[in-house]
């Protein structure tokens, strides 16, 4: 591999490790509250969390490069604007592959037996005790599907990276965007490397996570 | 005597840069003849690689030389057919600058964050800026500034949308209007090598009287007309 594909699967690792742990402490409590909650804005937030599952990715990068932009709604916090930078791809991440962590989330949190719960209720084990010792671990197939999607979807996230990145090696240019410029460059044997990797690593990781979720079912 | 001639579709594949001016051109075509002209715009390296793997196209007008060339050494193409349709060239915009000077005076203004240009490695247009770039003397000391567009026409969406104050786009690209707001520089030829950019008929239109007619008429004086008046300069074909 050359020096810069070897960036490019670096910086393609650290964006998709940091978006999941960013997405697992903001998914958590929303997947929560989306199981537990009869409010009428329930449906809204779905709809919204939802949205990235069907819009285009560039749909998603079009906008998000105005709002990151110098002056932009979140680009104006900070003096350059986050546009090209790691920052703004971990934030066009984590909006991008939030349906693949929260509804998986949402769905184990929606399936514990409330029983369960309101057991331990009687027994006053406070929410946060209730949900640490008694949600977590029943949920556990839930948070192992929900990392893994997250993962694995940041992995192979191209339109809004080639959207908002700039390309810039070590920074933004990750292993999508190197295969496609091999591709377009005519490379086509260090495309047929990289791509052929990244084939055999997203079969393995789903087939480690639904063996695992096999096991636990039959458990 | 004239045959008839059997209305058909020609079917172009375009780099992206062209497609708005052959959009023009397929109209005043279609206008004097009673064939109907497709257009396909993409890349240049995606429609060869489409071409090669027997895409269906009669015409290719490609945004350099390299890839047109291939494809004739690959017996893809006709040979002998190929022309340079257009020459692109290269123009610095920041639309944002209130500045009255040289552009190598911009340019290494510190404040200035984000240069956008196209992928040197794959755009044509990206080669002439690196090109024009370390002719100024300038490319070691901008690295870190630059961002890559994946084609010009990403180029100059950083650039329109704000997030890069500056960068090297295609001066068919701009507007009248575009070029008197903010700075515009047109560089000069000699800073990089020409891009020629080249049309050839391919294997599929071969036998195809339309496309060959077309591919005559991209030549004709009303066709260079309409082409440098979209910005381009023409090939000494």
């Amino acid at each position: 591999m050359e020096s810069a594909d070897i960036s490019a699967l670096w910086v393609t690792l650290r964006l998709a490790l940091t978006t999941t742990l960013i997405l697992l402490l903001l998914g958590t409590p929303l997947a929560w509250w989306l199981s537990q909650t009869q409010s009428r804005i329930k449906t809204v937030i779905e709809a919204l969390v939802a949205l990235p599952l069907v819009l285009p990715p560039t749909v998603l990068g079009f906008y998000l490069l105005i709002a990151l932009a110098p002056g932009g709604i979140i680009g104006g916090f900070s003096a350059h604007g986050l546009a090209f930078s790691f920052t703004g791809l971990v934030i066009g991440s984590v909006l991008y592959s939030l349906p693949f962590v929260v509804q998986p989330l949402q769905n184990a949190f929606g399936s514990i037996n409330r029983l369960h719960l309101e057991a331990a209720s009687t027994l006053r084990a406070s929410p946060l005790d209730r949900f640490f010792s008694i949600v977590l671990p029943l949920s556990r197939p839930g948070f192992i599907t929900a990392a893994t999607l997250g993962f694995a979807h940041t992995v192979g996230e191209f339109g809004v990276v080639l959207m908002i990145g700039g390309n810039i090696p070590g920074e933004t240019q990750v292993l999508s965007i190197a295969i496609y410029d091999h591709v377009e460059a005519l490379e086509y044997a260090q495309a047929h490397w990289l791509s052929g990797g990244l084939l055999l690593f997203s079969f393995i990781i789903l087939f480690l996570v639904y063996r695992q979720n096999n096991r636990w079912a039959h458990s | 005597m004239a045959m008839p001639t059997m209305a058909e579709t020609i079917h172009v594949a375009t780099a992206s840069n062209f497609s708005q001016p052959l959009k023009l051109l397929a109209k005043s075509f279609e206008e004097n003849s009673s064939h109907t002209v497709r257009i396909s715009a993409a890349s240049t390296g995606k429609l060869y690689a489409q071409i090669k793997h027997g895409a269906p196209y009669h015409l290719f007008l490609a945004a350099d030389q390299k890839r047109p060339e291939i494809l004739e050494k690959e017996g893809l193409a006709i040979t002998n057919s190929r022309f340079t349709y257009a020459v692109g060239e290269l123009a610095l915009w920041a639309p944002q600058q209130q500045f009255t000077g040289e552009a190598k005076a911009l340019i290494s203004q510190t404040d200035i964050h984000r240069i956008s240009i196209a992928n040197p490695k794959i755009a044509p247009y990206g080669i002439a800026a690196r090109q024009t770039l370390k002719a100024m003397g300038l490319w070691e000391q901008l690295q870190g500034r630059l961002v890559q567009g994946e084609n010009i026409a990403q180029t100059y969406q950083f650039i329109a949308s704000g997030a890069a104050e500056m960068g090297f786009v295609a001066r068919s690209q701009l507007s009248e209007e575009a070029k008197t707001k903010g700075y515009y520089w047109a560089v000069p030829p000699n800073l990089h090598d020409p891009i020629r950019q080249d049309a050839v008929l391919l294997k599929r239109g071969a036998d195809s009287p339309a496309a060959k007619a077309f591919l005559a008429f991209l030549r004709s004086e009303s066709a260079k007309e309409v082409i440098r008046a979209q910005g381009y300069g023409l090939g000494d074909s």
